[in-house]
């Protein structure tokens, strides 16, 4: 079983790669969606 | 919400049963042992990589002919998931390497080629940072998506085209060229679960690019008022 833990590095970081890059949309999202929340209510205060 | 979460569901499930088919159906390589079940992820991350580089150049045209933000939108979306494929496939191919050749990397067409796709694409995605009015980002970006895409055909035929230190191609190869029968469907099968986690990071992203689209409105009417 030469070079198995090879193997399971290359598994181990691209999973690692994909879920890194998953949470980076759903945090850019999240902020989004939370200024997105404050500029409707500063704009409806204004109304 | 409920649809988002079956779908993370389903492509971790099937990632995990391509994980499964890779280290204990298919068999173990005669002359490279172990370290050749890399295949099973390095080759379904570079079709996937190139997948959302086609789709992302259809988008480009689209956006040219048209001027639809909603394609605009897709061609990012495409463009970064893209990336985050070919990635994969810069890293996981040295850890194959260096057992298999005795060196990490070598400057052959292939490789060249794909590190060449990389840049060409961390570009494109750099020329969006740098251009503030949205149209003007859109067109410019699109342009640049198409000739970028000119490098996919080049990474395509690189091993079929040239002499190179990367394997000769063991799918629509020369005669005699190929793989055994079960290596060839785990292969295939590895592709299923990276063509949905494509997709899912596809529309993740484009939701984002879609709330800045609703963001910018906003933004505008609240400084109007």
């Amino acid at each position: 079983m030469k070079n198995l833990n090879s193997v399971f590095a290359a598994y181990l970081i691209a999973w690692g790669i994909f879920f890194v890059y998953y949470v980076t949309v759903a945090q850019r999202a999240s902020e989004l969606r939370k200024d997105l929340e404050r500029l409707k209510g500063s704009l409806n205060r204004k109304k | 919400m409920l649809k988002r979460v079956i779908g993370g569901a389903v492509v971790v499930l099937l990632l995990a049963a391509a994980a499964y088919a890779a280290f204990f159906i298919a068999p173990t390589d005669s002359r490279q042992g172990v370290i050749y079940r890399i295949i099973f992820l390095h080759v379904p991350s570079a079709w996937t990589g190139l997948v959302a580089f086609f789709i992302c150049f259809v988008a480009n045209i689209a956006y040219v002919l048209k001027r639809t933000p909603r394609w605009d939108w897709l061609g990012v979306s495409c463009a970064e998931v893209g990336l985050v494929f070919t990635s994969v496939v810069l890293v996981t191919g040295p850890i194959w390497a260096h057992p298999v050749w005795g060196i990490w990397w070598t400057w052959d067409a292939r490789l060249t080629s794909t590190f060449v796709l990389w840049l060409l694409y961390v570009a494109y995605l750099m020329l969006r940072t740098l251009v503030e009015e949205p149209e003007r980002r859109a067109l410019l970006s699109a342009l640049f998506g198409i000739f970028a895409f000119i490098d996919v055909p080049l990474v395509f035929g690189s091993i079929r085209w040239w002499r190179t230190q990367h394997p000769q191609p063991v799918i629509m190869g020369e005669p005699g060229s190929g793989l055994d029968p079960v290596m060839l469907r785990v292969l295939l099968f590895s592709w299923l679960p990276m063509l949905a986690l494509m997709t899912l990071l596809i529309l993740a992203r484009y939701r984002l690019e879609a709330m800045r689209e609703d963001f910018e409105l906003v933004r505008r009417e609240s400084e109007a008022a």
